[in-house]
Protein backbone atom coordinates (compact mmCIF):
# COMPACT_ATOMS: atom_id res chain seq x y z
CA UNK A 1 0.00 0.00 0.00
CA UNK A 2 1.48 3.39 -0.62
CA UNK A 3 0.97 6.45 1.58
CA UNK A 4 -1.60 8.55 0.82
CA UNK A 5 -0.38 11.50 -1.54
CA UNK A 6 -1.83 13.73 -0.35
CA UNK A 7 -3.28 13.59 3.43
CA UNK A 8 -6.99 14.65 5.15
CA UNK A 9 -7.34 18.34 6.20
CA UNK A 10 -7.19 17.30 10.34
CA UNK A 11 -4.05 15.29 9.60
CA UNK A 12 -2.83 17.52 7.51
CA UNK A 13 -2.92 20.37 10.43
CA UNK A 14 -1.68 18.06 12.49
CA UNK A 15 1.10 16.71 10.58
CA UNK A 16 2.22 20.82 9.50
CA UNK A 17 2.01 21.59 13.31
CA UNK A 18 4.47 18.58 14.42
CA UNK A 19 6.78 20.28 11.70
CA UNK A 20 6.85 23.56 12.68
CA UNK A 21 8.29 22.27 16.22
CA UNK A 22 11.40 20.69 14.76
CA UNK A 23 12.96 23.74 14.55
CA UNK A 24 13.11 23.76 18.39
CA UNK A 25 15.09 20.16 18.56
CA UNK A 26 17.44 22.85 16.52
CA UNK A 27 17.68 25.70 18.82
CA UNK A 28 17.80 23.18 22.10
CA UNK A 29 21.11 21.10 20.51
CA UNK A 30 23.04 24.72 19.65
CA UNK A 31 21.92 25.60 22.90
CA UNK A 32 23.79 22.35 24.69
CA UNK A 33 26.56 22.59 22.34
CA UNK A 34 26.97 26.52 23.78
CA UNK A 35 26.63 25.83 27.06
CA UNK A 36 28.90 22.83 26.88
CA UNK A 37 32.24 24.78 25.24
CA UNK A 38 33.73 27.90 27.12
CA UNK A 39 32.74 31.43 27.22
CA UNK A 40 35.24 32.66 24.74
CA UNK A 41 33.53 30.44 21.96
CA UNK A 42 29.96 30.74 23.14
CA UNK A 43 28.61 33.35 20.42
CA UNK A 44 31.11 31.37 17.65
CA UNK A 45 29.32 28.68 18.52
CA UNK A 46 25.58 30.12 17.81
CA UNK A 47 26.64 31.71 14.83
CA UNK A 48 27.93 28.56 13.85
CA UNK A 49 24.45 26.84 14.37
CA UNK A 50 22.85 29.27 12.41
CA UNK A 51 25.61 29.16 9.77
CA UNK A 52 25.16 25.77 9.37
CA UNK A 53 21.52 25.32 8.94
CA UNK A 54 21.28 27.88 6.35
CA UNK A 55 24.17 26.05 4.68
CA UNK A 56 21.93 23.04 5.45
CA UNK A 57 18.81 24.18 3.90
CA UNK A 58 20.23 25.65 0.58
CA UNK A 59 22.17 22.88 -0.03
CA UNK A 60 19.93 20.36 0.79
CA UNK A 61 17.56 22.35 -1.59
CA UNK A 62 19.87 22.47 -4.15
CA UNK A 63 20.56 18.75 -4.55
CA UNK A 64 20.36 16.86 -1.42
CA UNK A 65 16.32 16.06 -1.98
CA UNK A 66 17.09 15.08 -5.40
CA UNK A 67 19.07 11.98 -4.27
CA UNK A 68 17.25 11.59 -1.47
CA UNK A 69 13.53 11.51 -3.00
CA UNK A 70 10.46 10.09 -1.08
CA UNK A 71 8.30 7.12 -0.76
CA UNK A 72 6.52 6.22 -4.16
CA UNK A 73 9.41 9.12 -6.41
CA UNK A 74 11.17 7.08 -9.07
CA UNK A 75 15.14 6.09 -7.96
CA UNK A 76 17.37 4.48 -9.58
CA UNK A 77 18.04 0.70 -8.57
CA UNK A 78 21.01 -2.11 -9.29
CA UNK A 79 19.97 -5.94 -10.01
CA UNK A 80 21.28 -8.61 -7.39
CA UNK A 81 20.35 -12.04 -7.90
CA UNK A 82 16.58 -10.96 -9.06
CA UNK A 83 16.04 -8.45 -6.37
CA UNK A 84 16.05 -5.11 -6.90
CA UNK A 85 18.41 -2.29 -4.98
CA UNK A 86 17.10 1.02 -4.87
CA UNK A 87 20.13 2.96 -4.27
CA UNK A 88 19.33 6.29 -4.93
CA UNK A 89 16.45 8.41 -6.01
CA UNK A 90 15.60 10.11 -9.57
CA UNK A 91 14.48 13.25 -8.82
CA UNK A 92 14.96 16.71 -9.85
CA UNK A 93 17.25 19.24 -8.81
CA UNK A 94 15.71 22.34 -6.79
CA UNK A 95 12.48 20.70 -5.79
CA UNK A 96 11.51 21.20 -9.70
CA UNK A 97 8.46 18.99 -10.18
CA UNK A 98 7.60 18.86 -6.46
CA UNK A 99 3.76 19.88 -5.88
CA UNK A 100 3.31 21.91 -3.36
CA UNK A 101 -0.12 21.08 -2.80
CA UNK A 102 -0.44 19.34 0.93
CA UNK A 103 0.97 16.28 -0.73
CA UNK A 104 2.87 14.11 1.50
CA UNK A 105 5.54 14.69 -0.73
CA UNK A 106 6.02 18.48 -0.10
CA UNK A 107 5.78 18.01 3.32
CA UNK A 108 8.44 15.41 3.75
CA UNK A 109 10.84 17.96 1.65
CA UNK A 110 9.99 20.58 4.52
CA UNK A 111 10.32 18.30 7.13
CA UNK A 112 14.07 17.07 5.67
CA UNK A 113 15.02 20.67 5.43
CA UNK A 114 15.17 20.31 9.31
CA UNK A 115 16.18 17.23 9.61
CA UNK A 116 19.40 18.26 7.79
CA UNK A 117 19.83 21.26 9.74
CA UNK A 118 19.33 18.71 12.68
CA UNK A 119 21.81 16.50 11.50
CA UNK A 120 24.54 19.15 10.44
CA UNK A 121 24.39 20.73 14.38
CA UNK A 122 25.39 17.50 15.65
CA UNK A 123 29.27 17.29 15.18
CA UNK A 124 29.38 20.80 15.70
CA UNK A 125 29.45 20.35 19.64
CA UNK A 126 32.75 17.57 19.09
CA UNK A 127 34.12 20.14 17.37
CA UNK A 128 33.64 23.04 19.78
CA UNK A 129 36.10 25.57 20.60
CA UNK A 130 38.46 24.73 17.73
CA UNK A 131 36.78 24.21 14.59
CA UNK A 132 36.88 27.21 11.95
CA UNK A 133 33.69 28.55 11.04
CA UNK A 134 33.62 28.63 7.39
CA UNK A 135 35.20 24.75 7.21
CA UNK A 136 32.08 23.89 9.72
CA UNK A 137 30.01 25.32 7.17
CA UNK A 138 32.21 23.34 4.35
CA UNK A 139 31.55 20.21 6.01
CA UNK A 140 27.62 20.28 6.88
CA UNK A 141 27.74 20.96 2.94
CA UNK A 142 28.80 17.71 2.50
CA UNK A 143 26.49 16.20 4.57
CA UNK A 144 23.27 17.93 3.69
CA UNK A 145 24.22 17.55 -0.20
CA UNK A 146 25.61 13.61 -0.06
CA UNK A 147 26.33 11.62 3.27
CA UNK A 148 22.61 12.54 4.69
CA UNK A 149 20.34 12.42 1.36
CA UNK A 150 22.42 8.98 0.64
CA UNK A 151 20.79 7.13 3.94
CA UNK A 152 17.92 8.52 3.85
CA UNK A 153 16.70 7.90 0.87
CA UNK A 154 17.52 3.90 1.75
CA UNK A 155 16.10 4.38 5.19
CA UNK A 156 12.56 6.56 4.07
CA UNK A 157 12.97 7.15 0.07
CA UNK A 158 12.05 3.42 -0.50
CA UNK A 159 15.74 2.03 -0.46
CA UNK A 160 17.48 -0.88 0.01
CA UNK A 161 17.25 -0.94 3.27
CA UNK A 162 13.76 -0.50 3.64
CA UNK A 163 13.18 -2.91 1.02
CA UNK A 164 14.65 -6.21 2.58
CA UNK A 165 11.40 -6.94 4.44
CA UNK A 166 10.02 -7.13 0.69
CA UNK A 167 12.82 -8.48 -0.86
CA UNK A 168 14.82 -11.15 1.84
CA UNK A 169 11.87 -11.68 4.30
CA UNK A 170 13.32 -9.67 6.97
CA UNK A 171 10.55 -8.46 8.75
CA UNK A 172 9.06 -5.03 7.59
CA UNK A 173 12.52 -3.98 6.41
CA UNK A 174 14.96 -1.54 8.26
CA UNK A 175 12.83 0.43 10.67
CA UNK A 176 13.85 3.89 11.90
CA UNK A 177 10.48 6.46 11.78
CA UNK A 178 12.29 9.62 13.64
CA UNK A 179 15.57 9.63 12.26
CA UNK A 180 17.36 7.99 14.86
CA UNK A 181 19.64 6.49 11.98
CA UNK A 182 19.19 9.31 9.54
CA UNK A 183 19.71 12.48 11.80
CA UNK A 184 21.21 11.49 14.72
CA UNK A 185 24.10 8.57 13.66
CA UNK A 186 25.06 10.31 10.85
CA UNK A 187 25.16 13.06 12.88
CA UNK A 188 27.14 11.32 15.83
CA UNK A 189 29.43 9.61 13.43
CA UNK A 190 30.28 12.66 11.38
CA UNK A 191 30.82 13.95 14.62
CA UNK A 192 33.23 11.22 15.31
CA UNK A 193 35.18 11.75 12.39
CA UNK A 194 35.35 15.33 13.13
CA UNK A 195 36.71 14.86 16.20
CA UNK A 196 39.50 12.62 14.82
CA UNK A 197 40.73 15.06 12.54
CA UNK A 198 40.81 18.38 14.73
CA UNK A 199 42.00 16.79 17.37
CA UNK A 200 41.88 17.38 20.92
CA UNK A 201 41.01 20.95 22.10
CA UNK A 202 44.63 22.55 23.57
CA UNK A 203 45.47 21.23 26.89
CA UNK A 204 42.97 18.88 27.48
CA UNK A 205 45.19 15.84 27.47
CA UNK A 206 48.75 16.50 29.49
CA UNK A 207 51.74 15.11 28.33
CA UNK A 208 51.49 12.10 30.42
CA UNK A 209 48.07 11.41 29.02
CA UNK A 210 45.91 12.50 32.08
CA UNK A 211 42.57 14.29 31.13
CA UNK A 212 41.24 17.23 33.29
CA UNK A 213 38.07 18.20 32.63
CA UNK A 214 37.16 21.29 31.12
CA UNK A 215 33.59 22.34 32.29
CA UNK A 216 31.05 23.92 30.37
CA UNK A 217 30.63 27.77 30.76
CA UNK A 218 26.63 27.63 31.07
CA UNK A 219 24.73 25.09 32.82
CA UNK A 220 21.16 26.92 32.18
CA UNK A 221 21.71 27.02 29.04
CA UNK A 222 22.29 23.09 28.95
CA UNK A 223 19.40 22.28 30.34
CA UNK A 224 17.43 24.62 28.97
CA UNK A 225 18.37 22.64 25.71
CA UNK A 226 17.12 20.03 26.82
CA UNK A 227 13.05 21.48 27.47
CA UNK A 228 13.54 22.72 23.94
CA UNK A 229 14.85 19.79 22.40
CA UNK A 230 11.49 17.63 24.28
CA UNK A 231 9.15 20.22 22.30
CA UNK A 232 11.35 19.98 18.91
CA UNK A 233 11.47 15.77 19.37
CA UNK A 234 7.60 15.50 19.90
CA UNK A 235 7.28 17.29 16.31
CA UNK A 236 9.86 15.33 14.91
CA UNK A 237 8.74 11.86 16.13
CA UNK A 238 5.18 12.38 15.16
CA UNK A 239 5.58 13.77 11.98
CA UNK A 240 8.30 10.64 11.05
CA UNK A 241 6.17 8.48 11.95
CA UNK A 242 2.93 9.85 9.60
CA UNK A 243 5.29 10.74 6.69
CA UNK A 244 7.72 8.01 7.00
CA UNK A 245 5.90 4.72 8.38
CA UNK A 246 2.11 5.72 7.84
CA UNK A 247 1.34 6.40 11.15
CA UNK A 248 -2.07 7.63 11.86
CA UNK A 249 -1.90 11.07 13.18
CA UNK A 250 -4.01 9.47 15.72
CA UNK A 251 -0.86 8.11 17.29
CA UNK A 252 0.25 11.47 18.27
CA UNK A 253 -0.08 10.89 22.11
CA UNK A 254 1.30 7.77 22.58
CA UNK A 255 4.40 9.15 20.40
CA UNK A 256 4.92 11.49 23.00
CA UNK A 257 4.27 9.70 25.67
CA UNK A 258 7.36 7.21 24.71
CA UNK A 259 9.25 10.07 23.86
CA UNK A 260 8.79 11.86 27.08
CA UNK A 261 9.35 8.50 29.26
CA UNK A 262 12.20 8.02 26.84
CA UNK A 263 13.99 10.56 27.69
CA UNK A 264 12.94 10.79 31.46
CA UNK A 265 13.83 7.48 32.28
CA UNK A 266 17.43 7.90 30.70
CA UNK A 267 18.00 11.55 32.45
CA UNK A 268 17.18 9.94 35.92
CA UNK A 269 19.42 6.93 35.16
CA UNK A 270 22.20 9.18 34.21
CA UNK A 271 22.00 11.13 37.50
CA UNK A 272 21.26 8.06 39.82
CA UNK A 273 24.64 6.69 37.93
CA UNK A 274 26.69 9.78 38.61
CA UNK A 275 25.35 10.05 41.84
CA UNK A 276 26.35 7.12 42.44
CA UNK A 277 29.51 6.69 41.36
CA UNK A 278 30.34 10.72 41.97
CA UNK A 279 28.94 11.53 45.17
CA UNK A 280 26.16 13.82 43.63
CA UNK A 281 24.59 13.51 40.19
CA UNK A 282 26.43 15.41 37.27
CA UNK A 283 24.05 18.01 35.55
CA UNK A 284 25.87 18.07 32.21
CA UNK A 285 25.88 13.98 31.93
CA UNK A 286 22.24 14.14 33.06
CA UNK A 287 21.28 16.01 30.52
CA UNK A 288 23.41 14.26 27.19
CA UNK A 289 21.07 11.21 29.19
CA UNK A 290 18.12 13.22 28.30
CA UNK A 291 19.42 13.88 24.86
CA UNK A 292 20.22 9.89 24.24
CA UNK A 293 16.95 9.04 25.53
CA UNK A 294 15.22 11.57 23.15
CA UNK A 295 17.78 9.80 20.62
CA UNK A 296 16.65 6.42 21.15
CA UNK A 297 13.20 7.05 21.35
CA UNK A 298 13.12 8.65 17.48
CA UNK A 299 13.60 4.94 16.09
CA UNK A 300 10.99 3.32 18.85
CA UNK A 301 8.52 5.63 19.40
CA UNK A 302 6.00 4.38 17.03
CA UNK A 303 6.06 0.60 18.22
CA UNK A 304 6.30 0.22 21.47
CA UNK A 305 4.46 0.67 24.97
CA UNK A 306 5.21 3.12 27.28
CA UNK A 307 6.70 0.37 29.98
CA UNK A 308 9.08 -0.88 27.19
CA UNK A 309 10.10 2.63 26.68
CA UNK A 310 11.10 3.43 30.43
CA UNK A 311 13.14 0.26 29.78
CA UNK A 312 14.82 1.73 26.65
CA UNK A 313 15.19 4.74 27.75
CA UNK A 314 17.08 3.66 30.91
CA UNK A 315 19.54 1.51 29.16
CA UNK A 316 19.82 4.72 26.79
CA UNK A 317 20.93 6.23 30.07
CA UNK A 318 23.46 4.24 30.98
CA UNK A 319 25.08 3.75 28.08
CA UNK A 320 25.61 7.37 27.27
CA UNK A 321 26.72 8.11 30.62
CA UNK A 322 29.31 5.25 30.81
CA UNK A 323 30.60 5.76 26.57
CA UNK A 324 31.35 9.62 27.30
CA UNK A 325 33.42 8.50 30.19
CA UNK A 326 34.82 6.18 27.38
CA UNK A 327 35.39 8.06 24.70
CA UNK A 328 37.03 10.68 26.83
CA UNK A 329 39.45 8.91 28.93
CA UNK A 330 40.26 5.81 27.27
CA UNK A 331 40.19 6.38 23.20
CA UNK A 332 40.62 10.03 23.95
CA UNK A 333 38.52 11.37 21.81
CA UNK A 334 37.81 15.26 23.17
CA UNK A 335 34.12 15.59 22.18
CA UNK A 336 32.87 18.78 24.44
CA UNK A 337 29.22 18.39 24.23
CA UNK A 338 29.42 14.48 24.23
CA UNK A 339 27.96 14.44 20.94
CA UNK A 340 29.51 10.95 19.57
CA UNK A 341 27.94 9.10 22.80
CA UNK A 342 24.49 10.87 22.89
CA UNK A 343 23.91 10.95 19.33
CA UNK A 344 26.01 7.41 17.67
CA UNK A 345 25.68 5.59 20.79
CA UNK A 346 21.78 6.54 21.95
CA UNK A 347 20.71 6.22 18.08
CA UNK A 348 22.39 3.01 17.29
CA UNK A 349 20.69 1.22 21.06
CA UNK A 350 17.47 2.68 19.43
CA UNK A 351 17.68 1.02 15.96
CA UNK A 352 18.38 -2.20 18.06
CA UNK A 353 15.34 -1.19 20.44
CA UNK A 354 13.34 -1.78 17.52
CA UNK A 355 14.33 -5.16 16.65
CA UNK A 356 14.23 -6.06 20.26
CA UNK A 357 10.76 -4.16 21.77
CA UNK A 358 8.70 -3.17 18.43
CA UNK A 359 5.07 -4.77 17.64
CA UNK A 360 3.13 -3.83 14.62
CA UNK A 361 -0.35 -2.81 15.58
CA UNK A 362 -1.50 -0.90 12.25
CA UNK A 363 0.61 -1.66 8.73
CA UNK A 364 3.64 0.10 8.51
CA UNK A 365 4.36 1.64 5.17
CA UNK A 366 7.68 2.89 4.28
CA UNK A 367 8.70 0.55 1.03
CA UNK A 368 7.36 2.00 -2.16
CA UNK A 369 4.63 0.14 -3.60
CA UNK A 370 4.62 -2.57 -1.11
CA UNK A 371 2.24 -3.33 1.34
CA UNK A 372 3.24 -4.12 5.08
CA UNK A 373 1.06 -5.74 7.21
CA UNK A 374 0.23 -5.53 11.06
CA UNK A 375 2.37 -7.74 12.94
CA UNK A 376 0.73 -7.43 16.47
CA UNK A 377 3.41 -10.37 17.77
CA UNK A 378 6.24 -8.38 16.19
CA UNK A 379 7.97 -9.30 12.99
CA UNK A 380 10.34 -12.24 12.12
CA UNK A 381 13.19 -11.01 10.85
CA UNK A 382 13.00 -7.54 12.38
CA UNK A 383 16.34 -7.43 14.38
CA UNK A 384 17.96 -9.18 11.73
CA UNK A 385 17.04 -5.92 9.26
CA UNK A 386 18.36 -3.85 12.18
CA UNK A 387 21.37 -5.01 12.56
CA UNK A 388 22.02 -4.66 9.00
CA UNK A 389 21.53 -1.30 9.27
CA UNK A 390 23.52 -0.89 11.99
CA UNK A 391 26.17 -2.59 10.18
CA UNK A 392 25.67 -0.39 7.27
CA UNK A 393 26.37 2.82 9.65
CA UNK A 394 29.33 1.72 10.87
CA UNK A 395 30.72 -0.15 7.39
CA UNK A 396 29.64 2.59 5.02
CA UNK A 397 28.74 5.91 6.34
CA UNK A 398 31.78 6.73 8.75
CA UNK A 399 34.24 5.48 6.06
CA UNK A 400 32.01 7.79 4.30
CA UNK A 401 32.13 10.78 6.22
CA UNK A 402 35.12 10.20 7.23
CA UNK A 403 36.73 10.19 3.74
CA UNK A 404 34.95 13.07 2.65
CA UNK A 405 35.85 15.21 5.99
CA UNK A 406 39.58 14.38 5.13
CA UNK A 407 39.89 15.48 1.77
CA UNK A 408 37.94 18.54 2.67
CA UNK A 409 40.42 19.21 5.35
CA UNK A 410 43.26 19.50 2.57
CA UNK A 411 41.15 22.15 1.30
CA UNK A 412 39.83 24.13 3.48
CA UNK A 413 42.04 23.31 7.32
CA UNK A 414 39.73 22.37 9.83
CA UNK A 415 41.70 23.76 13.36
CA UNK A 416 41.86 26.92 14.26
CA UNK A 417 45.28 28.47 14.46
CA UNK A 418 46.98 28.30 18.26
CA UNK A 419 46.36 31.73 18.65
CA UNK A 420 42.98 31.22 17.72
CA UNK A 421 42.13 28.96 20.53
CA UNK A 422 44.23 31.03 23.07
CA UNK A 423 42.40 34.51 22.13
CA UNK A 424 38.71 32.38 21.95
CA UNK A 425 37.29 31.85 18.67
CA UNK A 426 34.74 34.71 19.29
CA UNK A 427 37.89 37.70 18.75
CA UNK A 428 39.51 35.48 16.19
CA UNK A 429 36.83 34.63 13.70
CA UNK A 430 33.98 37.22 14.98
CA UNK A 431 35.61 40.03 16.41
CA UNK A 432 33.62 40.82 19.51
CA UNK A 433 32.90 38.10 22.86
CA UNK A 434 29.36 36.66 23.71
CA UNK A 435 29.87 38.56 26.87
CA UNK A 436 32.11 41.31 26.66
CA UNK A 437 32.20 42.21 30.13
CA UNK A 438 33.57 38.81 30.77
CA UNK A 439 37.28 38.44 31.76
CA UNK A 440 39.12 35.81 30.00
CA UNK A 441 40.78 33.06 31.93
CA UNK A 442 44.19 31.89 30.30
CA UNK A 443 44.90 29.21 33.26
CA UNK A 444 43.90 26.50 30.70
CA UNK A 445 47.22 27.31 28.92
CA UNK A 446 49.79 27.16 31.67
CA UNK A 447 51.99 23.91 31.93
CA UNK A 448 50.37 21.18 34.02
CA UNK B 1 46.45 0.81 10.39
CA UNK B 2 44.34 3.76 9.85
CA UNK B 3 43.54 2.25 6.13
CA UNK B 4 43.21 -1.39 7.30
CA UNK B 5 40.95 -0.36 9.97
CA UNK B 6 38.60 1.08 7.12
CA UNK B 7 38.77 -1.46 4.80
CA UNK B 8 38.02 -3.55 7.66
CA UNK B 9 35.13 -1.80 8.05
CA UNK B 10 33.63 -1.90 4.53
CA UNK B 11 34.83 -5.56 4.33
CA UNK B 12 32.13 -6.35 7.49
CA UNK B 13 29.77 -4.42 5.96
CA UNK B 14 29.93 -6.40 2.69
CA UNK B 15 29.98 -9.63 4.37
CA UNK B 16 26.51 -8.45 6.01
CA UNK B 17 24.86 -7.34 2.73
CA UNK B 18 26.62 -10.85 1.02
CA UNK B 19 25.04 -13.16 4.07
CA UNK B 20 21.15 -11.71 3.09
CA UNK B 21 21.68 -11.61 -0.60
CA UNK B 22 23.11 -15.21 -1.00
CA UNK B 23 22.26 -17.10 2.13
CA UNK B 24 18.51 -18.61 2.49
CA UNK B 25 18.09 -19.88 5.94
CA UNK B 26 17.19 -17.43 8.58
CA UNK B 27 20.31 -19.03 10.94
CA UNK B 28 23.22 -18.86 8.47
CA UNK B 29 21.86 -15.81 7.62
CA UNK B 30 22.37 -13.93 11.26
CA UNK B 31 25.47 -16.32 11.71
CA UNK B 32 27.17 -13.81 8.79
CA UNK B 33 25.05 -10.91 9.67
CA UNK B 34 26.84 -11.04 13.43
CA UNK B 35 30.27 -12.25 12.02
CA UNK B 36 30.30 -8.63 9.59
CA UNK B 37 29.69 -7.03 12.81
CA UNK B 38 32.25 -8.03 14.10
CA UNK B 39 34.51 -7.88 11.52
CA UNK B 40 33.35 -4.03 11.82
CA UNK B 41 34.25 -3.87 15.67
CA UNK B 42 37.63 -5.07 14.50
CA UNK B 43 38.11 -2.56 12.24
CA UNK B 44 37.35 0.38 14.26
CA UNK B 45 39.73 -1.11 17.00
CA UNK B 46 42.37 -0.54 14.43
CA UNK B 47 40.97 2.96 13.52
CA UNK B 48 41.43 4.00 16.88
CA UNK B 49 44.19 2.51 18.03
CA UNK B 50 45.66 4.21 14.68
CA UNK B 51 44.37 7.40 16.33
CA UNK B 52 45.96 6.68 19.85
CA UNK B 53 49.15 5.86 18.53
CA UNK B 54 49.46 9.21 16.60
CA UNK B 55 48.67 11.24 19.27
CA UNK B 56 51.41 9.63 21.81
CA UNK B 57 53.73 10.31 18.49
CA UNK B 58 53.07 13.97 19.10
CA UNK B 59 53.23 13.66 23.12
Amino acid sequence: MMPAATLPDAALLVCIFCIFLVPLAGAGISLINAGLGRSRNAGHMMMAAVSTLAVAAIVYFVCGFAWQGYIGIPGHSLVFSGKSWNWIAAQSFFFRGLGFDGSTASLAALLQMFCVGLAALIPLGSGADRWRLRASCASAALLAGWTYPLFAHWVWGGGWLAQLGVNYGLGLGFIDAGGASSIHVVGGLTALAVTWILGPRRGKYSPDGMAPAIPGHNGVFVLFGCLLALLGWFGLNSAGAILFTGGAPAQSAMIAINTLLQASAACLTAAVITGIRFGKPDASLSANGWIGGLVASSATCAFVVPAESIVIGSIAGALVTFSVEWFELKLEVDDPAGAVSVHAIGGIWGLLAVGIFARFHSPVLNVAGASMPAMDAGAPGQWLAQLVGVATLLGFVLPLTYGLNLALNRICPFRVAIEGERQGMDLYELGAGAYPEFVTHTEDFLPR
Amino acid sequence: MKFIGFLLLVAGWLLALAAIVLLASAPSRAVFVLAGLAVEGLGLAFVIRSHLILREDKR
